[in-house]
């Protein structure tokens, strides 16, 4: 075990409580509690693993799921054949290695980022890794977690072992109150608008303060998930009562004595008065306004009062370009065509509430389509009971099956050439959601009341 | 994995800032169950609008890629490497690079190597200006070297050996089974287990 020094951040005890092994010549080597699996970054792994003899440690510390390439509606007979093939090397994988499968059709399958949690694997002081980006999601509960390419998949599979470098702590203290209509989302996209996208680059991020602790887990959820767009290789939050409640009597979570030696270690998760972070950034939350992309990554972002910035390098002249968008044109003044509220940044239930808030009574404009594809199967059983399904129905968007669905277009639902999309997905590249489609980032509430207008718009207008 | 000492060769210059990983490879895809086949897809939507610079015929052949910073932004698809080297690039030179996409380098042994932005804007301008200009992009000597320069580079040195050695990463944490064994036993019984 390592040596333990005085005072620490959270991201350091968490770090030392995983390693195996110490540094020397070689990185620290740490133990992984639980490795997320999908059918996109996974076939490669398994079959370097069959080939060279070996089978996968600890099943029963792995799950998968099918959710990158699934259609949306239709089930498996709507995926082309290379997805479908995907989908059955997955199955075919967890069956030989003895992985539990969530798969398409099954009343647990959903957006890896989105089961773990609801199944109450995700909790406090784990360390959590998943072959994708958006695996900082899980940080929300106190854990450290972070996205791995195939080849450190296939390491965790035969050893549940990663060799990794120590980082560097950062930590980011949001302040005071949301005002109305401004979401987790904002708070996100406005700390990316303010550092850029590579900043984070190397450390392992902590949310803190007033606002951080005012937010639902689902909240959290969406702040820890977009980490990595600004570089990040991991954001997480302590755990605290809001944890707790939204953890217990969850199917995996810990029960009876077990629970209450849980929580009394997971009470010690936080970080250490005096402990010293690399870098701090502030942000006063009174200040936040709603926000929304005008480019092509998460950092060209502006509060959605304001307008489409002059150019200030070539990457800015190419996402202008890219986007269709003149500088000086007002944000209210952009149509859109499409409308997505799903991901596993904001695709949660209360995801849902919020944007189904802005749209009970309305109609969605007669130039857009709108879908809401909800983060899981649970997420969407919920929503069912709730009746937002009827609400979204009827004011006119579709309402599909879970999935990744059009935050990355590996599945059928795509934008076409030229369309414009208000989004609550995380990722605005140059053909992200579809080849020449354009993306705007945004939060449910706001997605929603684009949908409603057919134009970017200040949510705040409509409430 | 085959052991990468030095890559020696022309060198493609990719003038940008943040190219994420979606332009790299896009979705699409990602939808192979094998490591190989990538190349004819590197860069697509870019290369799609025609007078890509990569495309050009003074650049073909070129085995070293440079490029802007924060190369590799974005998602984790390790996809992106195994396209960079099926397309025949060995080595990447850029200002920075998104970590997650460096550690994917260098499991598939390209080397990643960053320079100071005035060291890359040099090669961009050599390469642009005499795209026959060799470079050798030496890891033992941890240096890049051209006509009258030598740029040192530092790199991880964990992943210098791997790579120097062709070591197979998850034979030397095989090594430390017993260390595995040992922490394995003393988890709290608490932790969920998935099944």
């Amino acid at each position: 075990m390592p040596v333990t020094s005085a005072v620490k951040t959270l991201a350091q005890k968490l770090w030392d409580g995983h390693v195996v092994r110490e540094g020397g010549d070689e990185p620290d080597l740490l133990y992984v509690d639980l490795h997320l699996v999908h059918e996109v970054t996974s076939p490669q792994a398994f079959e370097a693993l069959r080939l060279a003899g070996r089978r996968v440690r600890r099943p029963d510390l792995t799950v998968a799921t099918m959710d990158h390439n699934v259609p949306t509606r239709g089930g498996v007979r709507a995926a082309d054949d290379l997805s479908r093939k995907q989908m059955e090397v997955l199955a075919e994988n967890c069956k030989r290695e003895g992985i539990p499968l969530h798969q398409i059709g099954s009343h647990r399958q959903g957006i890896v980022h989105v089961i773990g949690p609801e199944l109450g694997l995700t909790q406090p002081g784990m360390l959590i890794v998943c072959g994708d980006s958006h695996t900082s999601t899980h940080g929300a509960f106190g854990a450290l977690a972070f996205g791995i390419g195939t080849s450190e998949v296939e390491m965790v599979l035969a050893t549940q072992c990663l060799p990794q470098n120590r980082l560097r702590d950062l930590a980011v203290t949001v302040e005071g109150e949301l005002p109305l209509g401004v979401t987790a989302k904002d708070v996100v996209l406005g700390l990316i608008g303010r550092t850029g996208i590579s900043e984070g680059q190397g450390h392992l991020v902590e949310y803190r303060g007033s606002t951080i602790r005012a937010l639902s887990m689902e909240g959290r959820m969406t702040v820890c998930n977009m980490s990595i767009e600004w570089g990040a290789k991991a954001g997480m939050v302590a755990p605290d009562d809001t944890t707790y409640t939204y953890l217990e009597g969850r199917p995996h979570a810990p029960r009876g004595a077990a629970w209450e030696t849980a929580l009394n270690h997971w009470r010690t998760l936080t970080s250490d008065a005096g402990a010293v972070f690399e870098q701090e950034i502030s942000i006063d939350a009174a200040r936040l306004e709603p926000h929304v992309t005008w480019g092509t990554n998460p950092g060209q972002v502006a509060p959605v009062t304001g307008r489409v910035p002059s150019p200030h390098s070539d990457t800015d002249e190419r996402a202008l370009r890219y986007m269709d968008l003149k500088p000086g044109t007002a944000f209210a003044d952009i149509a859109i065509d499409r409308v997505f509220i799903g991901s596993c940044t904001n695709a949660r239930l209360e995801d849902l509430r919020a944007a189904a808030q802005v749209v009970a009574g309305k109609h969605v404009h007669s130039n857009v389509r709108a879908m809401v594809v909800p983060g899981s199967t649970s997420v969407k059983r919920a929503a069912e009971e709730e009746g937002l399904d009827d609400v979204f129905k009827a004011a006119g968007f579709e309402w599909r099956n879970a999935g990744c669905s059009m935050c990355l277009g590996m599945n059928p639902d795509i934008l076409a050439p030229g369309e414009r999309c208000a989004s609550t997905s995380n990722r605005n590249f140059e053909g992200r959601q579809g080849s020449g489609g354009r993306t705007h980032l945004m939060s449910p509430p706001m997605a929603a009341a684009a949908a409603i207008t057919g134009h970017i718009v200040d949510v705040r207008e409509l409430l | 994995m085959e052991p990468v000492t030095r890559v020696t060769g022309r060198m493609a210059p990719l003038d940008r800032a943040d190219v994420d990983t979606d332009q790299i490879i896009p979705k699409q895809f990602l939808k192979r169950i094998e490591r190989t086949g990538y190349g004819p897809f590197l860069f697509y939507d870019w290369r799609a609008k025609g007078d890509f610079v990569l495309d050009r015929p003074e650049h073909k052949g070129a085995s070293v890629l440079l490029t802007g910073e924060n190369f590799g932004c974005g998602s984790s698809r390790e996809h992106a490497p195994w396209a960079i080297k099926d397309a025949g690039y060995n080595a990447i030179i850029a200002p920075t690079f998104a970590d997650i996409f460096r550690a994917n380098c260098y499991k598939t042994g390209i080397l990643a190597v960053t320079l100071p932005e005035r060291q890359v804007r040099h090669l961009v301008d050599l390469a642009s200006e005499d795209p026959t200009a060799e470079v050798a992009v030496d890891l033992e000597a941890q240096e890049v070297r051209g006509d009258g320069f030598a740029y040192r580079f530092e790199i991880d040195q964990f992943a210098r050996d791997m790579l120097l050695n062709g070591l197979d990463e998850i034979t030397l944490v095989e090594r430390h089974a017993p260390a595995i064994g040992t922490f394995e036993s003393q988890r709290p019984s608490w932790l969920p287990s998935s099944s």
